[in-house]
């Protein structure tokens, strides 16, 4: 566990970088810090691996006072990975990873063994590990650093805006790596990052820092986004707030309709008369082709030779109430097609269900 | 009349013995000064980097000397070294390259980006590990391009120390011009620019393999 207690970083001329801050990173959680520039997020940061040094107030590491501890042993316990990667230019990939463990003494067989290794579980090719850091590209890059940083197996990791200068695609799937890799290694993760999204994905709990280094607030991201603190952290978190918070619903939220799904062997004939104005219709292993309106069938033959409007799917069980929102968006019949693992329909999510979904969410809000 | 030839090839193949021991003299003048430099210019450099404030006065005075004329600089240490000694040319030679190393240095470590120092000293490097396995290593490509330029210099200025009678290869081209016979000219010359292509190339490649990471950085 990393604890802040009462720190102030006050600089020479007199600017307050950090001012007071108190609280616990727990072990084994993910901790973000996030805030816009200026609101002390890195120095907080860099003070846990002494790279700044406090004003005042005290850094715990498990209990014992970082001051306390020479910086380069303290910092060789601690993975630390940064936003340009950091990757030594003239070492390899492979000598790269195993940076600490050289530092520490191991003996080189070992410690390239132990780089390979980690190669392997950032999802790296392993013929990569004999390249040089401009051969890569940035996403590898960042993997590296990320393999890098967990060379030692050190108990704590910190993260200053690690994917930020990635694109778009590339960030989602680091992002998704590094929530991955947190399932099978439980290390006690501080993330800086000035993105939001980022940190609600990411954080196990989400520490809002506001310029001048004061802590907003402190929640975990489903409580942030219901429940800001004050009009700081509710402006940060933006307007689509609320949306956001339908991320941390689970899709097991909505019911569904099995009624509306039809196998494309069906007959038209019987249909034409139903109700409803559109049928999701399935393939014979149950997957979903697209919508049919009903108005538009043909008054013989099957669903075989009938025109297909486009659809969208979610899956129940691992998917948020946002993405079936979104899938329902998809689809000119306002409806999401609920998919399991194997990507065969389970039911239809209609609006009226969502909609029904969304008032218990919002109801929990003010509760 | 018969015409002369441009260059008389039994001249040559009749002073070959002493053309030799010139040649090595020139070798020995242009080369000492060089490693001298970048004995000096490393930790000079490393001062600069390390107190700011001192790189600026160290190279107003290196450029200084670099503007003295070589001539005025040899004959001014005739008195100290000698005349016609190796010394008189050597130690005004260790000063030009010099000014072109300190400032390789110096730039070559502020070449290294900074967020590899970070990570350097995030992970726990020691202050001296650090320059030693991380900075130096990443100053090397701009070093050596500043060591190329020396080489290159220190190989023709020593011709001038001919003028106080040690100029290695320089010899030549005042012995031929003395009695206005060309073939001892353009041996010097050949061999001189010869000794300069060679010094340069050996140079590259010792770049390459010293730094096989940033070859193809350029083009990346």
């Amino acid at each position: 566990m990393i604890t802040f207690d009462e720190v102030t970083k006050r600089y020479a001329d007199g600017t307050v970088a950090v001012d007071r801050l108190t609280l616990e990173a727990p072990t084994g959680e993910i901790t973000v810090f996030v805030g816009p520039s200026g609101c002390g997020k890195t120095t907080s940061l860099r003070m846990i691996n002494r790279m700044i040094d406090p004003s005042e107030g005290r850094v715990l590491l498990d209990g014992v006072d970082v001051t306390t501890i020479d910086p380069p042993t303290l910092r060789r316990g601690i993975g630390y990975v940064i936003q340009q990667a950091g990757l030594f230019p003239h070492r390899k990939i492979v000598d790269n990873v195993a940076t600490v463990p050289y530092l520490l003494g191991w003996d080189k067989k070992k410690a390239r063994d132990r780089a390979m290794e980690l190669l392997e579980r950032v999802g790296l090719d392993l013929k990569l590990a004999g390249r040089y850091p401009f051969q890569l590209s940035g996403g590898q890059q960042q993997r590296v650093g990320v393999a890098r940083a967990l060379a030692a197996d050190p108990p704590v990791l910190l993260m200053d805006e690690p994917f930020s200068a990635v694109d778009p695609v590339v960030r989602t799937s680091l992002q998704e790596e590094l929530l991955r890799l947190q399932a099978e290694l439980n290390k006690t993760i501080v993330f800086v990052t000035h993105d939001i999204d980022e940190a609600v994905k990411l954080g196990d709990r989400v520490a809002v820092l506001r310029v001048g280094g004061h802590l907003a607030q402190l929640d975990d991201p489903a409580t942030l986004l219901s429940r800001p603190a004050d009009d700081f952290v509710r402006e940060f978190l933006g307007r689509d707030r609320g949306i956001r918070r339908l991320s941390f619903v689970s899709g097991h939220e909505v019911g569904l309709r099995a009624d509306l799904t039809v196998p494309v062997s069906t007959e038209t004939a019987g249909l034409r008369d139903t109700a409803e104005p559109w049928l999701a219709v399935l393939d014979e292993d149950g997957r979903p082709l697209g919508w049919a309106r009903t108005d538009d069938l043909p008054a013989s033959g099957t669903l075989a030779g009938v025109p297909l409007a486009p659809y969208g799917t979610f899956d129940r069980g691992r998917d948020s109430l946002r993405a079936a929102l979104d899938a329902t968006l998809l689809s000119p019949s306002g409806c999401a097609i609920a998919v399991d693992d194997a990507g065969r329909a389970e039911g239809v999510v209609t609006r009226e269900a969502l909609s029904e979904a969304l008032d218990r969410v919002a109801g929990g809000a003010h509760a | 009349m018969r015409e002369e030839p441009l260059v008389r090839w039994d001249w040559i193949g009749r002073n070959w013995p002493s053309i030799q021991s010139l040649l090595e003299d020139h070798v020995v003048m242009s080369l000492v000064p060089i490693v001298v430099g970048l004995l000096v210019a490393l930790p000079l450099g490393l001062a600069c980097v390390r107190w700011r404030g001192i790189y600026q006065p160290t190279m107003s005075l290196m450029n200084v000397t670099y503007s003295l004329p070589s001539l005025a600089v040899f004959v001014m240490l005739i008195p100290v070294t000698g005349l016609a000694t190796r010394a008189t040319v050597i130690v005004p030679l260790v000063f030009y390259s010099l000014a072109v190393l300190i400032p390789a240095v110096v730039d070559g470590l502020g070449s290294v980006p900074d967020h590899v120092r970070q990570s350097a000293v995030a992970m726990g490097f020691t202050p001296l590990r650090r320059l030693l396995l991380v900075e130096l290593p990443i100053a090397v490509p701009v070093v050596l391009a500043g060591l190329r330029v020396a080489a290159v210099s220190s190989i023709s200025l020593v011709s001038v120390g001919a003028l106080v009678g040690r100029g290695g290869l320089g010899y030549l081209f005042i012995d031929g011009w003395q009695r206005q016979f060309y073939t001892p000219i353009i041996v010097g010359v050949v061999l001189v620019v010869l000794l300069a292509a060679i010094a340069d190339a050996l140079l590259v490649l010792a770049q390459r393999l010293l730094t096989p990471w940033s070859r193809a950085r350029g083009t990346a």
